[in-house]
């Protein structure tokens, strides 16, 4: 057992070892074995949300418990993982959960998006198109995608059941009626094989149409929820919308400051008291690579 | 700069160290040892052991040291380092029949067999600053009732029972479930919900069973018992075939006796709520029978009166203060990305409103 009054980031094993205090990855196998059948059924039935027993983790509900739960199942000695939230590698959220790993798997980390086998992530899709092989486990707080139209459980099972999603479409009518557009900014709702209505957990709309026949596996994890659902490749994704309002992606007209992109999702940084703004790309390990391009 | 994000590693490390340094406090007072905490604030133990479900009083102790004090972060300590516990198995039931009270009132009946005793409460305390705390003079000794030995100490419950006066409870041998092993789901069984309630948030478990007084699917309860005191856990062990004990656990126990008068399919009758919790809780304990009461309408075929303590999935989502406080703190997070998203729709949703607002002026 390691000193309990540690409650730093803990020193990161050599490479290719893991914390011998803890097995690999954390998780003890009997719970990584519950975790991999949910998995198995979510990739069997994509879009719905399985119920799984959510363990605690030593890091609070609401900072990626489910992801990280998914990511511990997943993980086997010769991954090679990146963590992101908000599509950087660098925000502290990300750094403890890198660790976490490195220490408790002593598996390899990358913050390139084309080396990483799984890449956990919080509020992005990276910008980097992935591939075949790859694991994109995001981290869900709020499964249900009806859950703001009722709040109650056993109704909207019912509704998945029934496929009965009118309730959402007249929501969705509503804003176009009311403001001319869809006030869903961010965890735009998804039809999946046009069955599930699935939340795509809270990646802004720009970010929707990459999960559509996406050549990696997308696993998604709500721990305080206890609920898993998933993505196999190739999978029809498709944003919910209307004929005469069909879904458009949204981001802000602007060219990132550091890399030139045009056409990447970026972060508005305010610069100083009289407001004046930069944009930046929000994948910053895209952002990076550009700029080492441009250089060479 | 937008280098402002970068840094995190280095950040978090350092706020590591500060909040150690604000823990160990000024450094001439003397640190405080977990023994202190396990014997002097045993409510403040209990009060963990309950809610992180997990019957220890040293690591309570040392969870509430780590925790600067917080307790719902010396609860998440606990309930953290249980994931990691192995589950050898499952106990039987613990027999509160036959618990070594230390504490034990009816406030329905006068007397009862096996006798009401005060014991170890505030109740009658008059709140008055006990200025001789401060200075570190030794109390007085109490002259101390030692606990019988195990001996069968019949529910006050029971007697109405045996008059039929007081709603049957069905016996089962059914496995109960274990939300700490299976996901919650709804609708959930009573050994769910109790187990839930038993492991909640006090304060939740408190307003909800205040609530429930105040008219809010009121059930006029009475505390028919509550126990306080010393049970043994034993576990068959199936290579022996017998029990072995384990050991000895300190738990809470309230029945409360309801009034009722009656519904489509119940005859007019008192019903009962229960709980039972680690430790000496008594304030919880009584709150879980209110709530687990106001839970059981459908049972009893009462009217479902829109009551927040009657709403399953309202309290049985909303009591655990690990997922609560997880969820309700993580908004601090970064939320850049999806900030961002929601200016640019309102940016546009503006715009469009100008240009109509505009029109309609030439």
């Amino acid at each position: 057992m390691t000193d309990p009054s540690d409650t730093s980031l803990g020193d990161t094993p050599p490479e290719g070892t893991h914390d011998q205090d803890y097995n690999f990855a954390y998780l003890d196998e009997q719970t990584k074995r519950m975790i991999r059948r949910a998995l198995l059924k979510g990739l069997a039935i994509p879009g719905y949300q399985v119920p799984f027993a959510s363990r605690e983790m030593p890091m609070p509900y609401g900072w990626g418990t489910g992801g990280v739960q998914v990511t511990s199942a997943c993980l086997v000695p010769d991954d090679c993982i990146k963590v992101i939230d908000q599509g950087a590698d660098d925000t502290t959220n990300a750094v403890s959960i890198r660790k976490f790993f490195e220490r408790t798997a002593g598996v390899r980390t990358t913050e390139k998006t084309g080396e990483a086998s799984l890449i956990q992530t919080r509020h992005r899709i990276p910008e980097t198109p992935l591939e075949e092989g790859q694991i994109l486990v995001y981290q869900v707080p709020i499964p249900e995608p009806l859950r703001f139209l009722e709040p109650r459980e056993t109704e909207t099972r019912k509704m998945h059941a029934l496929e009965e999603y009118g309730l959402m479409h007249v929501k969705l009518y509503e804003d176009i009626s009311s403001h001319g557009h869809i006030s869903t900014a961010y965890a735009y709702p998804v039809s999946v094989e046009e069955r599930y209505v699935m939340d795509p957990s809270p990646i802004p709309k720009f970010d929707n149409p990459k999960m559509h026949q996406c050549p990696a596996v997308q696993l998604f994890g709500a721990g305080r929820e206890q609920r898993i659902y998933a993505l196999p490749p190739y999978t029809d994704v498709v944003s919910l919308d209307f004929e005469d309002h069909p879904f458009t992606r949204l981001r802000n007209d602007g060219v990132c400051g550091l890399c030139g992109a045009d056409d990447t999702y970026l972060d508005e940084v305010i610069m100083d008291d009289e407001g004046t703004r930069m944009f930046v790309c929000s994948d910053t390990d895209y952002c990076a690579t550009r700029i080492e391009e441009a250089a060479e | 700069m937008y280098v402002a994000v970068k840094g995190g590693e280095k950040a978090i490390d350092n706020a590591h160290r500060w909040l150690g340094e604000m823990r160990r406090g000024d450094r001439r007072v003397p640190q405080l040892e977990t023994a202190q905490i396990s014997e002097q604030m045993t409510l403040a133990v209990s009060r963990v052991m309950a809610e992180g479900s997990l019957y220890d009083a040293e690591l309570a102790a040392l969870a509430i040291k780590q925790a600067r004090g917080d307790l719902i972060e010396a609860i998440f300590l606990i309930r953290a380092y249980r994931t990691t516990l192995p589950r050898f198995g499952y106990t039987s039931p613990i027999e509160t029949a036959r618990m070594r009270c230390r504490r034990r009132v009816s406030a329905t009946f006068k007397d009862v067999p096996g006798g009401q005793i005060l014991g170890p409460t505030f109740d009658y305390t008059h709140r008055l600053l006990d200025f001789k705390l401060l200075a570190e003079s030794e109390d007085e000794q109490a002259e101390e009732a030692i606990p019988q030995d195990s001996a069968d100490v019949p529910h006050v419950l029971g007697l109405l029972d045996r008059d039929g006066l007081i709603q049957k409870e069905h016996r089962t041998d059914e496995e109960p479930v274990d939300i700490t092993r299976e996901p919650l789901e709804m609708p959930a069984s009573r050994a769910a919900r109790l187990q839930v309630l038993a492991r909640g948030d006090e304060g939740f478990i408190l307003g909800l069973g205040y609530s429930t007084q105040r008219g809010y699917a009121r059930n006029h309860a009475f505390v028919g018992e509550l126990r306080i005191g010393l049970v043994d856990v034993e576990m068959e062990i199936p290579e022996l075939g017998f029990a072995i004990s384990l050991g000895v656990i300190e738990v809470t126990e309230c029945e409360t006796v309801n009034q009722f008068i009656g519904s489509k399919t119940e005859p007019p009758q008192f019903t009962r709520g229960y709980g039972l919790v680690l430790g000496q809780q008594e304030r919880k304990s009584i709150a879980v029978a209110l709530v687990d009461r106001a839970l059981r309408w459908k049972e009893l075929g009462e009217d479902f009166l829109g009551a927040a303590a009657q709403d399953e999935e309202f309290v049985l989502y909303h009591a655990d203060n690990i997922q609560a406080t997880g969820f309700v703190e993580h908004i601090k997070l970064p939320h850049y990305v999806d900030f961002q998203s929601e200016l640019e729709l309102v940016r546009m949703i503006r715009k469009d409103a100008e240009a109509a607002r505009e029109k309609a002026d030439d």
